[in-house]
């Protein structure tokens, strides 16, 4: 495997340890083995896309992060805490990665505004107004501000998925992680959700993103990691990726989405 | 071939808004389109028409024409229409039963308490702490009226509590308690901890598995039993908590069915955000899930508000039961008609204040 050392992404990412470590890492579905052996390393300020077939394990991957998903064996180290069952540690680390779902799941019961100050009053008991200072402040950063007051299913697709980018963005994390976050939107939409996240690139936030925007990958990613059955079959600089795949899956791949 | 040329674009390129068709119809075409618009419908029609002046006329002579409303029982043997004096003569009894009547202001008040909270509950915008603040005090002193014991209000034994106000007790704190109870429950049963579950499910199911009056039963004969000597626990609160218990199961599934309705992204996201459990389902997952209920919800209190009726048979004397009395007075015996139907009119009108507010709250949630 082509895993880059830390300090070479490129010139954007700072020097720094890994932020997010999986060690052999494995997961079974019942006795389907998804994840079959996963080494990682993602630094601080690192942005990585990670595409692959259907099945193939990328959003178990992402989501074993966070702790949606439990993995059986092996490691996964998140800014110096291993995931383990203890829960206050899952509830720390969840605070610190924010995550974006294909179906956004906003509450459809909560306006925008209160859409985004949940998580911080809740969980970081910051006061009302403060919460909801930074949450205009977010929402104006994905364009959307004057809908604060209307509930999600007012809004477009689109828009719902930039308010749910902007949600994560209040709880300050240091991680962002995108589960396929273009594909349930109409095609005329993909493009204002992919500058959000270019923006949120450009400001060095540490991104895995799992999506097959072949462009934006080869635009924004420092690494793209393609995955097949369960493993990372290699992973390089997007230039190297595209131009020079090293297997006959990954060639296989592209030829069929680059179509 | 040659291509046609763009053809022109209407001279308003914003195409005007047309007005709809005119749908209004007036009386004619109102009562074409409701009441005859298929063969099988105009039948229908007809046939109830034909069936409401056969019987409507009859009924209206019986029950406000022919009618006695104050007068004795034996003025009302004499002719065929209906004797509404059963209950003007004995609406006192009716409704507070044994409570001494020089004291039964202070049940009168305390139902109107309980009716004057309800109708200020009813708008969302005065839910805040403070109302709950307002209940407890309201339900205190409610207490304090019924019981009685303090300088100025003579004791009243609970045995003595009976007709209206034992009727609203056991329904409301019936309600109150049980929902809470009910969405425990529901949440136990979907717990990841195999023990709460487990707990859950055998209470659910054993409760369900036993009709309400054999619970009664329990509570009133069984439960006494098992107490230490000398202990006892007043019968309304074994019936109260028999009531509740019931309820309490029938809520916990119809809870479980809209937690389940929930998609998993919901959890997902709350967690997701690291909200812990109860958080997530005190800000994410119940306001929606139980919003989802409140149509079955509704239906298992409104049914709970009538089962409570079923305490006569460990004797205590609700509406129901103070009613039954009255009638198995010689004097008025015979007028069974007249009092089972101002009953069913109190039910009645209970039971749709209770749906119709149910329809409301759907509405603006």
């Amino acid at each position: 495997m082509n895993d880059l050392p830390c300090q070479t992404p490129t010139t954007l990412a700072p020097v720094t340890e890994p932020i997010i470590r999986f060690i052999d890492v494995h997961k079974w579905y019942g006795d389907f083995h998804v994840l079959k052996g996963i080494d990682l390393e993602v630094c601080r300020g690192e942005r990585i896309v990670i595409c692959g077939p259907s099945g193939s394990g990328k959003s178990t991957l992402i989501r074993c992060i966070n702790r949606l998903e439990e993995h059986q064996r092996g490691k996964i180290i998140v800014d110096d805490t291993e995931l383990t069952a203890n829960i206050k540690n899952i509830e720390k680390i969840r605070t610190e990665v924010g995550m974006v779902f294909q179906h956004f799941n906003l509450f459809p019961h909560r306006t925008i505004i209160e859409n985004l100050t949940l998580g911080p009053i809740q969980v970081r008991r910051v006061p009302r107004r403060e919460a909801e200072e930074t949450a205009m402040h977010y929402l104006d950063k994905v364009h959307i501000a004057e809908q604060a007051r209307k509930f999600p299913g007012q809004l477009s697709g689109g828009q719902q998925q930039r308010v749910a980018i902007a949600r994560s963005l209040c709880m300050k994390p240091k991680i962002m992680l995108f589960d396929e976050p273009t594909s349930a939107l109409d095609p005329e939409m993909v493009k204002e959700v992919l500058d959000v996240m270019i923006g949120l690139a450009e400001e060095g936030m540490t991104m895995i993103v799992v999506s097959h925007e072949m462009g934006f990958a080869r635009s924004v990613a420092h690494r793209v990691l393609f995955m097949d059955y369960g493993v990372i079959v290699e992973g390089a600089p997007p230039e190297e990726f595209f131009s020079n795949p090293q297997h006959e899956r990954t060639k296989l791949f592209l030829s069929q989405i680059l179509d | 071939m040659a291509t046609l040329p763009p053809a022109p674009l209407p001279e308003h390129d914003h195409a005007d808004a047309i007005r709809p068709p005119i749908v209004a119809l007036g009386v004619i075409g109102w009562v074409r389109q409701n009441l005859f618009s298929s063969v099988l419908n105009s039948l229908l029609t007809l046939v109830i028409l034909a069936a409401a002046l056969r019987f409507l006329p009859p009924l209206i002579r019986w029950a406000f024409i022919d009618s006695h409303w104050f007068s004795t029982a034996a003025a009302c043997r004499n002719d065929g229409g209906a004797c509404w004096s059963v209950i003007s003569a004995n609406l006192r009894f009716i409704i507070f039963g044994f409570y001494p009547p020089d004291q039964q202001w202070r049940p009168l008040l305390a139902m109107a308490l309980l009716i004057g909270l309800l109708l200020y509950s009813r708008e969302r915008t005065r839910w805040k702490p403070a109302l709950l603040y307002t209940w407890l005090v309201g339900l205190a002193v409610m207490g304090v009226l019924m019981r009685g014991g303090l300088p100025g209000l003579p004791g009243v034994e609970s045995s003595q509590w009976s007709g209206l106000p034992l009727t609203f007790l056991l329904a409301v704190f019936g309600m109150v308690a049980a929902y809470p109870l009910g969405v425990v429950l529901a949440l136990g049963r979907q717990s990841h901890m195999p023990v709460i579950r487990a707990m859950c499910v055998v209470y659910i199911e054993l409760i369900r598995g036993v009709p309400l009056i054999s619970l009664l039963f329990m509570s009133a004969i069984l439960f006494p039993l098992f107490l230490p000597e000398g202990l006892t626990i007043n019968k309304i609160i074994r019936a109260q908590a028999a009531i509740i218990m019931f309820t309490a199961a029938y809520i916990a599934e119809v809870v479980r069915g809209g937690l389940q309705a929930m998609p998993r992204g919901q959890y997902e996201a709350a967690q997701s955000l690291g909200l812990n459990y109860f958080q997530t389902m005190r800000h994410v997952i119940l306001p929606q899930a139980l919003k989802i209920v409140i149509p079955p919800t509704v239906g298992i209190l409104i049914s709970a508000f009538k089962d409570t009726s079923l305490v006569v048979i460990i004797a205590l004397y609700d509406l129901l039961k103070t009613t039954q009395s009255t009638l198995s007075n010689p004097v008025w015996m015979g007028f069974s008609v007249e009092a089972y139907i101002f009953i069913a009119l109190i039910y009645l009108v209970c039971c749709h204040a209770m749906s119709s507010y149910s329809r409301r709250l759907e509405r603006e949630l």
